[in-house]
Order: structure tokens, then C-alpha cells, then sequence
């Protein structure tokens, strides 16, 4: 197979594993590409891309934006804080007035879950979703999926356990759906308040206590509590919850084994990770990061190669 | 069989003399270029890169020295994408070496329209700027060029219609022994 079964990327529920690894391939090219003396190829010259961020971002955003320039696609950005979205303008209008200007593909990030769905029912521009609320935030799997199969060549069997705030994560849903295509068993741990209540239906274990899911695991992906999507209390205060679900060195020293650490960052050093663990060899953090660039690069490259 | 494909194989080269062919392309890149000091070898994607090994091996014994050798994907830089129905796969580039100021004999299998070659030519610049680059292919299919490109060191011409198709069959990608042929699609 050499063409994604979908036009847009919505979220990983929407592909299939052939799609998944088909990405993982052709980022594995594109990761050679970004380590070569000249970073650049031409394979997107005829194509505008429309970044458009209704929520803030730093790190998705950079690394889309630098993965369309590595491609040679025309870059227009755009984000909502300064736009007319603040007069009153709809989504579906500001979109269609981007468009309106040629614009091949949309990559976009908004707060209302499905909002990239719904746009796609309306446009015929090759949609990303760049994270839609506490939906999905599909790159953010694939890459993560990626760093693991890198690490350990595959994930068939592997046992990944998502750490933290779950109830706000659209990294742990898009997470979810990606490791269990692709064949690893998935556990999700932290506080009852943080869980979503019938997270069980997704085929997932859960579990309370960050010891246990450490022994569990061979892998952890480390969430940060999104306080900006915390509009009660979850938890009584910040260093409660560091004491009883912050990852420290000790911790992983007290494993009979070695397991790998990931965090899709920001990270919130002291909180749910300490400095000795984000900084150790165990970590992959990173990694990640450079994996992400070449995994946002193999989906914009795919997308517009699907007729 | 009325609007059945029917599909004729003809051996344009067999194994005996498509060994003298690979040996006669070594001999004609020693006499022109002496020592391999400054010279590289870069196979093309995907199908280039075996003969371009077996050239690799025969031309380090015949020298006795070590010769750079290179896998150049051109996918990325084809300019027929989003244009054909359905896109190429890439595969693994792997020059681990830099082609600034060497003389680079880019490596395939057959040279049909050119584009490839041309892709290759853009590929080829992010490792560095060649002090020169030469072409080497097994088949020169005639007439069905699409650019102004043409081979430096060439196994055998061969004159085809676009219809045909040629077949490199070659031992390292499975096949049980070293053979070309030339293919008649008839509708």
C-alpha cells in the first residue's frame, strides 16, 4: 500500500493499522531527510497550507510549520486571538474565506471537540487535526507510537500505561486508539477524579496507584494536569498530587526493570515528573520531539498524495 | 481470448552475457577513471541499487581498493506527484558519506523516460556539490526519452515502445538467476 485509505487525518479512529504503518515507513525516510546537511525537498512546492489555531500552541505548531517548509509547501498561519473570529465570524466562514485564497490543505487546532470534523463535511481541502479539545490529537499518537516502535521495533504486546489526567487528554484518547491498533495492551492511571468513568469501554486497564502501574509497564507516557481545562478542583493542590502520582528517580530504580519514559511536554517539572527522571537515559522526551517533525512530514506528505 | 492481456516474454540477455556486460561496464569505468579516490558510487531507488552493489563488489577486487558506495531514493524530489493515480512508496536513502568535489556515477537498472534521472540529479545535491556526475544503466531504451538526458556507460541499447516494458531479473533481488526481457503488453 502506498496511499492513506483516508483524505483527512481526524483522528487515529478514523485509520486503519495498514494507514498507521504506512506513516511510521515514510517517516523513517523523512527522519533520514531532516538529519542531512541540506533538510529541504521539493516534494510540496505546488501546495499552500493553511495553519489554522483557534487554542493556543507552541510546539505543535513549530513542528507542523517547520515540517511544511522541510516539505516546500507555501505556509499561512493564522490563529484566532487576532483574527475576526473575535467579530463574530463563524468557523465555517473563516475557513471557507482562507480557502477562498487556494489553499490546499488545513491543519487546525480548536477547542470545541469535532470542530475538524464537522469542517470536513464542508470543505474539499485535505484536513489535520491538530487536536480538537479533549477529543483527539492524532500526531501527537502517531509520534509517540513511532518513538516506541523505533525503540523496540514493535509494539505487538507491548504494555503501555498512560499516566495522569486522563479526563482532559486528547493525547491519551488519540494514544489509545494507536497503541491498540497496533497491538500493545494499554492501562491508564491517576486519580479517580481525573479518570473519565467509563473509559473501561475503550479496552483499557485502570489502575490508582502509580507503583503499581510502573511495575506493570514497559513503557510510560506521562500526561500534564491541563489546569487551563480544570474549571472545578480535581485534586486538593498540586503537590498532593505530585506526592502521590510525581515520578521520581527513586521510583524507577525500585522497578526489577527498565522502562522507557515519555511526556508529549509541556512538562511541569516537579509536578508529575522530576528533573533526575525528564533528564535521565530512561526518558525519550526528546526524541519525540525530532520524531514529531518527521511524522507531521510523512502525514502532510501523504495526504496530498491521496486522490 | 478476446480482450484478455495477453503477455510475451522475450530473454533480450541472459546470464552469460549479461555477466560479460557488468564486467565490460567495470573495465570502462577503471579505464576512465583510473583510481576511485574521488569517485562514488550511488545506486538508485529501488531497483538500481543491486546492480549498482554488484558493480560495487566486482570493481573493489579488480582495484583492490575501497570504494564509496551510496542508495539515492528520489521520491521525494519526482515531479509527478499528486499527478499519477496512485503514489510511489519511498524508500531508504543511505549515503553516509559527503559527494562535495567527487566524481558520482549514479547507478540504474534501466533509463526510460529520464525523469528518474532528473529526480536523482536534485536528490543527489543535499549530500553535496559533484566535481561531476555520470550516469551508468544496464538498459538504454531508445526513443522513449522525455529529457534531455543520456547514459555515459551503458550495458545494451534497446528499442521499445512505451507499450513494452523491460525486466531486469537479477540474483541479489531473488531470482534465480541474472536475466533480462523485454515485455509485449497486447490488449
Amino acid at each position: 500500500m502506498s496511499q492513506l485509505s483516508q483524505k483527512h487525518l481526524l483522528g487515529i479512529k478514523d485509520i486503519t493499522r495498514e494507514d498507521i504503518e504506512l506513516i511510521f515507513e515514510t517517516a523513517e525516510n523523512f527522519k533520514e531527510v531532516i538529519n542531512r546537511p541540506i533538510k529541504k525537498v521539493p516534494s510540496l512546492r505546488d501546495i499552500t497550507i493553511a495553519n489554522v489555531f483557534f487554542e493556543n500552541s507552541t510546539r505543535t505548531k513549530l513542528s507542523f510549520e517547520l515540517a511544511e517548509k522541510r516539505l516546500s509547501a507555501d505556509v499561512i498561519n493564522f490563529s484566532s486571538s487576532n483574527s475576526s473570529v473575535k467579530k463574530g465570524e463563524t468557523l465555517l466562514d473563516t475557513v471557507n474565506n482562507i480557502l477562498a485564497m487556494k489553499v490546499d490543505m488545513v491543519v487546525m487546532r480548536h477547542s470545541s471537540p469535532g470542530a475538524p470534523h464537522f469542517l470536513s463535511r464542508h470543505i474539499t481541502a485535505n484536513i489535520v487535526n491538530a487536536g480538537d479539545g479533549t477529543h483527539e490529537h492524532p500526531t501527537q499518537a502517531l509520534l509517540d507510537t513511532f518513538s516506541i516502535h523505533e525503540k523496540f521495533g514493535s509494539l505487538e504486546g507491548l504494555k503501555v500505561a498512560i499516566i495522569g489526567d486522563i479526563l482532559h487528554s486528547r493525547v491519551a484518547i488519540s494514544n489509545i486508539f494507536a497503541l491498540q491498533k497496533l497491538g500493545a495492551k494499554v492501562m491508564v492511571c491517576g486519580p479517580n477524579t481525573l479518570l473519565p468513568k467509563f473509559i473501561t469501554a475503550l479496552g483499557v486497564k485502570v489502575e490508582l496507584d502509580v507503583m503499581k502501574a510502573l511495575q506493570w509497564c514497559d513503557v510510560a507516557n506521562v500526561l500534564r494536569i491541563q489546569l487551563e481545562r480544570q474549571h472545578i478542583k480535581y485534586f486538593p493542590t498540586l503537590r498532593e498530587y505530585s506526592l502521590y502520582y510525581g515520578i521520581n528517580k527513586q521510583m524507577l530504580q525500585s522497578l526489577d526493570k527498565e522502562i522507557t519514559i515519555m511526556h508529549p511536554g509541556p512538562i511541569n517539572r516537579g509536578v508529575e515528573l522530576n528533573s533526575d527522571v525528564a533528564d535521565s537515559e530512561q526518558a525519550i522526551i526528546l526524541d519525540q520531539v525530532e520524531n514529531g517533525l518527521a511524522v507531521r512530514m510523512a502525514v502532510l506528505y501523504l495526504l496530498a498524495g491521496v486522490n | 481470448m478476446q480482450n484478455a492481456q495477453v503477455m510475451q516474454k522475450r530473454l533480450i540477455l541472459d546470464t552469460f552475457l549479461l555477466d560479460i556486460t557488468v564486467n565490460r561496464l567495470c573495465q570502462h569505468l577503471i579505464e576512465n577513471h583510473r583510481t576511485f579516490d574521488e569517485t562514488v558510487i550511488l545506486g538508485l531507488q529501488p531497483r538500481g541499487i543491486h546492480l549498482a552493489d554488484i558493480i560495487h563488489k566486482k570493481l573493489e577486487k579488480l582495484v583492490h581498493q575501497k570504494i564509496e558506495l551510496g542508495y539515492l531514493d528520489t521520491t521525494f524530489y519526482r515531479d509527478d506527484f499528486r499527478r499519477r493515480d496512485s503514489p510511489v512508496k519511498a524508500n531508504a536513502t543511505k549515503v553516509p558519506f559527503i559527494i562535495e568535489d567527487k566524481c558520482v556515477i549514479l547507478v540504474d537498472d534501466v533509463l526510460f523516460t529520464g525523469r528518474s534521472v532528473r529526480a536523482a540529479l536534485d536528490a543527489m545535491i543535499a549530500f553535496g556539490r559533484p566535481r561531476q556526475v555520470e550516469l551508468l544503466v544496464l538498459v538504454n531504451r531508445k526513443y522513449n526519452r522525455e529529457l534531455p538526458i543520456s547514459p555515459d556507460y551503458k550495458g545494451i541499447d534497446v528499442n521499445t515502445i512505451e507499450s513494452q516494458r523491460v525486466l531486469v531479473e537479477l540474483e541479489a533481488q531473488g531470482f534465480e538467476s541474472n536475466k533480462i526481457w523485454l515485455i509485449n503488453k497486447e490488449v
